[in-house]
């Protein structure tokens, strides 16, 4: 266990060692921070009419929906340059056990993530300050929850499909493709079908993603986050594995 | 320490590593001599845990390499032979990185030391990516020292570095190699003459002989080879002069316009030789010894077991 947290603090203090890092962060932070005047300026006008103001999880939509696009970036580093620079010959050779190697990676990339939405909650504390009645915050946490989770999913996943390919770019783009069906194809044909769609809703990520944000915390989503993020985990342990068999 | 029988490795249909035994002590430093190609590199890795075995039993220190890898990993110092970095990583930060995986006590001490050792202390805040080939070279020798490991593996841990450097680092290994077993490949003969107590010559996957270096060396040379050099070009008139000279078993006619001429070894025919060709007239400009190479050994070997079998 000491392993996994020997490597994640590497990776960790390696993303601000780059480029990525704040580009990544910039791009989150000026587009919800867009969304976020928008909702300022709303709240602010419907509390004008008298009426309740618009909660502030939109804004989590917008963050997930961009970590779509750039946590493939984020993880397609971490196990594809160590095999291309041989580095990963050095770690498969240390006392390391494979999986410890894979999870070290992924909650590397976890921390550096959850660096970003610890940053964000400064939306919602000064959105807190300018509309009547205050923000629900038992929806605020649900909502955190549902970008926590989804963080571990994709991030999961990612690390995973890092492991498969020595080249950073067939792992980005991959991954891009992956979580493209999951967010917004793969529940399609539940909508088509009259029975037996539900096994098709269920897979998809943004129905489970909407439930928690919304404020419905159920078990069944937790589940299916935290098994695609073993099952993640998981795929890249084997490709590590089978790296040593070829 | 190390104990390998049978063993094999394939590559998909290609056979890289054929049926291998051999043995180091505790104490011993074992030569791996080989073109490149010929499964040294295989071999390393399926010892260091790397890699699984097609077939056979290895066991380092007691443990079995694929039954108990992550005790075999833990005894084992490895240099792989492009030297793996974190370039954007500062020296003194990678080694301490690499002392944590492995669960050093004191990492940060231990990372002095070994720096000390291969002399880098003064680039330990440096950054991996600005220091040359040899000091890299370096870096990764440090980290295969940190754990004081009981047996280590350098793949080729001279290439690249400059004659200063190499001459250190081959002291550092023999030094390293009076407790521990110390396996090291090279495709140099005169490095394996020069380190190691014992060298195995391996071609195409086998080990085609097994000896100290001082016997391999007698053993092959049967005869040795001189060319000369005269101002102008060499005739046949002196290779006649030559051939003349008690001793001498074979002179030929370079096209580059010298002369090549063997002896037996033991009976050195060059002062005779210089003498005659200084007196038929010649202006004697060179005499200069020429080396076994690998390849010869090679040819020497490989032809020799097939007079065997035959």
């Amino acid at each position: 266990m000491k392993n996994i947290w020997t490597i994640a603090k590497r990776e960790y203090n390696n993303y601000f060692n780059g480029p990525l890092a704040y580009i990544v962060a910039l791009v989150i932070f000026f587009s919800v921070g867009a969304f976020f005047v928008n909702l300022l300026l709303y709240g602010q006008q419907q509390g004008m009419y008298g009426a309740p103001a618009p909660d502030p999880n939109f804004l989590n939509v917008v963050f997930v929906f961009l970590m779509l696009f750039l946590s493939p970036a984020i993880t397609m580093r971490l196990l594809s340059d160590e095999a291309r620079m041989g580095t990963l010959e050095l770690l498969l050779t240390a006392p390391v056990r494979d999986f410890e190697l894979v999870a070290g990676k992924w909650l590397g990339s976890v921390l550096f993530v959850l660096t970003l939405v610890a940053f964000s909650l400064i939306y919602p504390i000064i959105y807190n300050n300018f509309i009547t009645p205050h923000i629900d915050y038992k929806l605020l946490i649900s909502s955190y929850i549902a970008v926590i989770l989804m963080t571990f999913a994709l991030l999961g996943l990612g690390v995973g499909i890092s492991a498969m390919f020595s080249n950073q770019f067939a792992s980005y783009f991959i991954a891009l493709g992956l979580f493209f069906i999951l967010w917004f194809v793969i529940g399609i044909p539940a909508n088509f079908m009259s029975s037996g769609g539900e096994i098709f809703s269920y897979m998809s990520i943004s129905d489970h993603f909407t439930a928690i944000n919304t404020g419905t915390v159920k078990l069944g989503d937790i589940v299916y986050f935290l098994s695609l993020t073993a099952f993640g985990l998981f795929v890249g342990t084997t490709a590590i594995e089978i790296r040593r068999w070829r | 320490m190390i104990k390998v029988r049978g063993l094999t490795k394939d590559y998909g249909a290609r056979r890289a590593v054929h049926n291998l035994s051999f043995d180091a002590q505790q104490g011993e430093i074992v030569g791996f001599l080989g073109p490149n190609g010929a499964g040294k590199t295989t071999t390393m890795r399926i010892l260091t845990g790397y890699m699984p075995p097609t077939d056979g039993e290895v066991t380092v220190a007691g443990y079995d390499v694929v039954e108990e890898s992550l005790e075999v990993r833990k005894r084992v110092g490895y240099l792989p032979e492009t030297v793996p970095l974190y370039t954007e990583m500062a020296v003194f930060d990678y080694l301490k990185y690499m002392g944590d995986l492995r669960q050093i006590p004191n990492v940060e001490d231990r990372v002095d030391e070994v720096l000390e050792m291969v002399g880098l202390s003064d680039r330990a805040n440096g950054y991996i990516a600005n220091l040359s080939k040899g000091m890299r070279q370096r870096v990764g020798l440090a980290q295969a020292l940190l754990h004081k490991p009981e047996v280590l593996i350098l793949d080729e841990p001279t290439i690249g570095l400059d004659p200063g450097q190499v001459v250190e680092v081959r002291e550092l290994i023999r030094a390293i190699g009076k407790e521990r077993t110390v396996l090291l490949s090279t495709h140099l003969l005169h490095e394996a003459q020069n380190i190691c107590d014992r060298v195995l010559i391996i071609n195409k996957g086998k080990i085609i002989a097994e000896d100290t270096t001082e016997n391999l060396q007698s053993r092959l040379a049967g005869a040795e080879r001189v060319a000369l050099r005269v101002r102008g070009e060499a005739d046949k008139d002196l290779i006649k002069v030559i051939q003349k000279v008690k001793g001498v078993e074979e002179a030929e006619l370079k096209a580059d316009g010298s002369v090549e001429f063997e002896f037996a070894s033991g009976k050195d025919a060059r002062p005779e030789v210089a003498k005659q060709v200084i007196q038929s007239g010649y202006d004697l400009l060179e005499l200069r010894p020429l080396g076994m190479s690998l390849e010869e050994i090679f040819l020497e070997l490989t032809s020799n077991e097939g007079k065997k079998k035959q």
